[in-house]
């Protein structure tokens, strides 16, 4: 009896050391094909919540900040090229990305504790979250404006005078990045008492 | 006598039908503003101006005329909130810009009190102060400032 038990323990014993070779491919392969299955849903799902039709689901991005930004250059302009919310407001760089959306979890709670679901709750909060987002910019050199706007490719001599000397100074210095002149250029600003450079 | 009533009655409706949308569309050869269009035609809209977007400051046409704007303004922000001219034309703000600064006389209250701040009264800087756009007036203008006249 008990050297029929030992058998069956060392046979299984066998089998967990040495399993058989078509046994380990079909391991390797089942975990492959469900890495890729789980890694691209995974993907998919987060590049669904990378669109604007996304971000415009929600009645407090549709009805404040997306309105305001039907009005800008950011949207309608001679050429036709556009920037929808994630261009400016998720790191395309996924490293960045996935911080940024972690944190964006925050936003989730937010939506469902209704922090900013009417106008004047919006209003209310909206100086704390336009300066979350300068903080944001103003900290990584406006990594997403020059998505787009590449430093090295702008021509000063197609900019106006008063916007050329800025860039040349400021900007090619680096003292100053993009978001410290260009505020509310793509959504309508907070109360900008304490604002610096502004007043 | 009453058919005869009715037959004109009907004559004159019919009549008014067929000539309603000629009388509508007749303007008597009167040239408007829009153009010798019938009333119930659009007109062709007039090309859109295009805003100046840099200029060099424009000189004033007469004393006290509010300075121009010689650049564009495309979504500055002027409200209770924020003033996006003020971040480059307030006191503390032109010298580092290069820009002109707010004239001390919008400092002033109505009754001539002087403010730390822009009076309210002023803050609204397009009341005044305008973008340019090259346009042809529809109407002729024979403005001339006073020193021009001086010079007669």
């Amino acid at each position: 009896m008990s050297k029929q038990r030992t058998a069956i323990l060392a046979r299984y014993w066998q089998l967990l050391t040495r399993p058989a070779a078509i046994a380990m491919g079909l391991i390797l392969s089942a975990g492959f094909f469900a890495g890729i299955i789980f890694w691209g849903g995974f993907n998919t799902g987060l590049e669904m919540t990378n669109r604007e039709e996304f971000c415009i689901g929600c009645h407090e991005m549709r009805d404040n900040v997306y309105q305001e930004l039907k009005e800008t250059i950011h949207y309608a302009n001679r050429s036709g090229v556009r920037a929808t919310c994630p261009d400016c407001h998720v790191p395309k760089e996924w490293t960045y990305k996935i911080i940024r959306k972690i944190k964006a979890s925050q936003e989730v709670w937010g939506k469902i504790t209704g922090v900013i679901d009417t106008r004047e709750k919006f209003l209310e909060h909206r100086g704390e979250m336009a300066a979350r987002e300068w903080a944001r910019m103003k900290a990584n050199d406006s990594r997403e404006c020059r998505n787009c706007h590449n430093f090295d490719s702008m021509d000063f001599s197609e900019q106006g005078r008063r916007g050329m000397a800025q860039h040349e100074e400021a900007l090619a210095s680096g003292e100053k990045t993009c978001i410290d002149c260009h505020k509310g250029i793509a959504h309508r600003l907070p109360d900008m008492a304490n604002v610096e450079g502004w007043q | 006598m009453k058919t005869l009533t009715l037959a004109f009655t009907l004559v004159v409706a019919a009549a008014s039908m067929v000539g309603a949308p000629a009388a509508l569309s007749d303007i008597g050869g009167l040239e408007s503003l829009r153009g010798l269009k019938p009333l119930d035609s659009t007109n062709n809209a007039p090309e859109m101006a295009k805003y100046q977007h840099d200029e060099a400051p424009v000189k004033r046409n007469y004393v006290q005329q509010p300075p121009v704007i010689p650049h564009a303004i495309r979504g500055y922000q002027v409200d209770l909130r924020g003033n996006k001219c003020l971040s480059c034309h307030s006191w503390d703000n032109y010298k580092e810009a290069g820009a002109t600064k707010v004239s001390l006389t919008h400092f002033e209250t109505r009754d001539g009190h002087a403010l730390a701040e822009i009076s309210p009264r002023r803050y609204f800087c397009l009341q005044c102060h305008v973008p340019q756009a090259v346009a042809n007036p529809p109407v002729a203008n024979r403005y001339q400032s006073t020193s021009d006249l001086n010079k007669h």
